[in-house]
């Protein structure tokens, strides 16, 4: 049997460099005007760096002003010209959204539906994925072929039913209708990555692995599992950011307000403090952080993702 | 999807072989039970439900085509179908050129690449009710930051949400600023363009302009039908934005067709006639889909032997 490591070496540059193919995106020109570069080039790049940099700032100007705005006084919220940056940071704000609503109490409600739906979601999908790129048996192209299907399905269609079944279960007001959904391997697109990743990675480990012994299971644990950190880590970002972002399933199955997420815990801030504009940006600020802060630890993974999933489609 | 399944061996089954069609069961079983459970299952009981009237309070009680024949009538289903058409037909071209054109422009050799991208992909990130919550705002016509900059240029004030007229506009405005996963997919697929294509048709005369169109964009047409069909599907299913920032208002400009539906069935507890709403709602976005497949042919170039 080959020794990990150094299946791990090889794919891990595999994926490497198609990871690189696919952000380099840029690369493909420098070659090609190297040396070229008359003087009408270098204006039209300058004029193209400058309108990037203003279009930037426009699709910045939102978030930031969200956040400069959580941190100032309503007379500044309110005030024209706009005040860009509050005078001094009113942190007070924050401690007010603590206060109005049971933020604390949401937060951790989010961290927990979150959490059990994303490892739902990374374990199912492994699972699934597993069958589909390394075992044969009757029907796997009808049930693969129906996998995909569902990505073209509108959410819309099983909303309803799927309420009528949840209701029956009495799982409304509870975070089961969250979370035990993603555990049945239904999020097409992730078990689509695995099985995609699965697929580039070398059979003859398995191979050797079965010679040995080896169950499937192990298999999978032992040997498939650790060599694909990556797309495990691109699932559970975008699994994530799915959760976190979930408005409407709470919205219809949770009815008490100590079990809400952030979600509709940012939709009452909302509604029912609508003039306070400072706090409801504190608490809207609050909610993107933690997004913040995981974009910029894990954002290769973000992009990864997203060029594999675009390639989905070829 | 070329597949390669071993011949099923028509004349025994080797011991090996049904432990493969086991296992192969169980490790799919999650998908399975969950496609079975959360998806099969209430797909068919909605069709059922089609045909019922049922307020959750009472016993749903059949009553034949009725559902289907009210929506057919029911002005507020089609002023919803307009409203979602209207904004699914012109923000989704609007912003796969305008995301198209961001990849284009930060595939060329400018400095800071890196940092645009984060920039531009960023709103993706803001969670979308929190998104809806700063954007209500932006839009504000006395104290938002659009009027204020639109005030720079000499432009009056809008009452963007408050005006019929205005809302779809802007919504459609604002999805614009999330275009960020659709320009990352088209920045890959640039980056995937061989250069030796490009040094051909330069050497065959092409200039800037001959090269995008000849090579550039026949090559990306996977990728943009791809995003067209992603951003119709999901522009079809607006609902957050609408929900928080309009309430569907102003006058109904921007109840969109899911809203509609979740009004019937959560506010009104109309589950049968909601049913019916939604399963029109499914065959105009899969027959969408479908067109857009066939039509794609024409269109689409696929590199052979991929």
């Amino acid at each position: 049997m080959r020794s990990d490591r150094q299946a791990q070496g090889a794919l891990a540059t595999g994926w490497q460099s198609s990871a690189a193919e696919l952000q380099a995106g840029g690369t493909l020109r420098r070659r090609q005007d190297e040396g070229s570069r008359s003087g009408w080039e270098r204006v039209r790049l300058a004029a193209l760096q400058l309108f990037m940099t203003f279009l930037v700032i426009t699709f910045l100007v939102p978030t930031f002003w969200m956040i400069s705005s959580s941190l100032k006084v309503s007379t500044e919220v309110f005030a024209h010209p706009i005040v860009w940056l509050p005078q001094d940071p009113h942190w007070n704000n924050y401690v007010k959204a603590f206060q109005l609503l049971p933020l604390t109490r949401f937060i951790v409600n989010t961290l927990i539906i979150v959490l059990f739906a994303v490892v739902g979601t990374v374990v199912s999908s492994a699972l699934v994925a597993y069958s589909f790129a390394r075992i044969s048996w009757p029907g796997r192209n009808f049930w693969f072929g129906l996998l995909l299907a569902t990505m073209m399905l509108p959410d819309v269609v099983t909303l309803v039913p799927r309420f009528l079944i949840f209701k029956n279960l009495k799982w409304i007001d509870t975070w089961l209708p969250l979370i035990v959904p993603y555990w049945g391997g239904i999020g097409a697109i992730y078990v689509f990555l695995m099985r995609q990743f699965f697929r580039g990675i070398p059979m003859e480990l398995e191979d050797a692995a079965e010679i040995d012994g080896a169950n499937r299971m192990r298999v999978l644990i032992q040997i498939l599992l650790p060599l694909s950190k990556p797309v495990i880590a691109t699932v559970a970002v975008f699994a994530l950011l799915q959760h976190y972002n979930d408005f409407m399933n709470p919205l219809i199955y949770i009815n008490s307000m100590d079990k809400w997420p952030l979600a509709l815990g940012i939709r009452a801030y909302n509604d029912s403090y609508a003039k306070n504009w400072e706090v409801v940006f504190a608490a809207s600020t609050v909610m993107l952080t933690p997004m913040v802060a995981i974009f910029i630890v894990a954002q290769r993974y973000f992009v990864q993702g997203i060029a594999m999933t675009g390639f989905g489609g070829r | 999807m070329a597949v390669t399944t071993a011949p099923a061996g028509r004349r025994r089954i080797s011991k090996r072989q049904l432990r493969d069609w086991i296992a192969g069961y169980l490790f799919a079983s999650p998908f399975i039970i969950g496609f079975s459970v959360f998806i099969a299952f209430p797909m068919l009981y909605s069709v059922y439900l089609i045909f019922v009237e049922w307020d959750l309070l009472s016993p749903p009680s059949f009553v034949g085509f009725a559902n289907l024949a009210r929506m057919f009538k029911d002005p507020k289903v089609n002023l919803s179908l307009y409203n979602s058409a209207f904004y699914t037909i012109f923000a989704v071209p609007i912003q796969l050129t305008i995301s198209f054109t961001l990849a284009l422009a930060l595939t060329q050799r400018i400095r800071f690449r890196d940092f645009y991208r984060a920039g531009f992909y960023m709103p993706i990130i803001v969670p979308l009710v929190a998104s809806a919550v700063v954007w209500q705002r932006v839009l504000h016509p006395e104290f938002g930051i659009l009027n204020e900059a639109l005030g720079w240029f000499g432009f009056e004030p809008r009452m963007w949400l408050f005006e019929p007229k205005l809302t779809k506009p802007a919504f459609i405005f604002m999805s614009f600023w999330m275009i960020g996963r659709q320009m990352v997919i088209f920045i890959a697929g640039l980056g995937n363009i061989p250069d030796s294509l490009k040094e051909a048709a330069s050497l065959d005369g092409a200039g800037a302009w001959g090269q995008l169109r000849y090579v550039v964009l026949p090559l990306m047409t996977p990728l943009i039908f791809y995003n067209s069909v992603i951003a119709i599907i999901n522009s079809f299913q607006t609902f957050v934005p609408a929900m928080i920032m309009t309430e569907g208002g102003p006058q109904d400009a921007t109840l969109f067709v899911v809203l509609n539906i979740y009004r019937n069935a959560f506010q009104y507890f109309n589950m049968g006639y909601a049913s019916a709403l939604a399963w029109e709602l499914f065959v105009i976005v899969v027959g969408f889909t479908l067109v857009q497949f066939y039509l794609s042919n024409r269109w689409v170039y696929y590199e052979e032997g991929d």
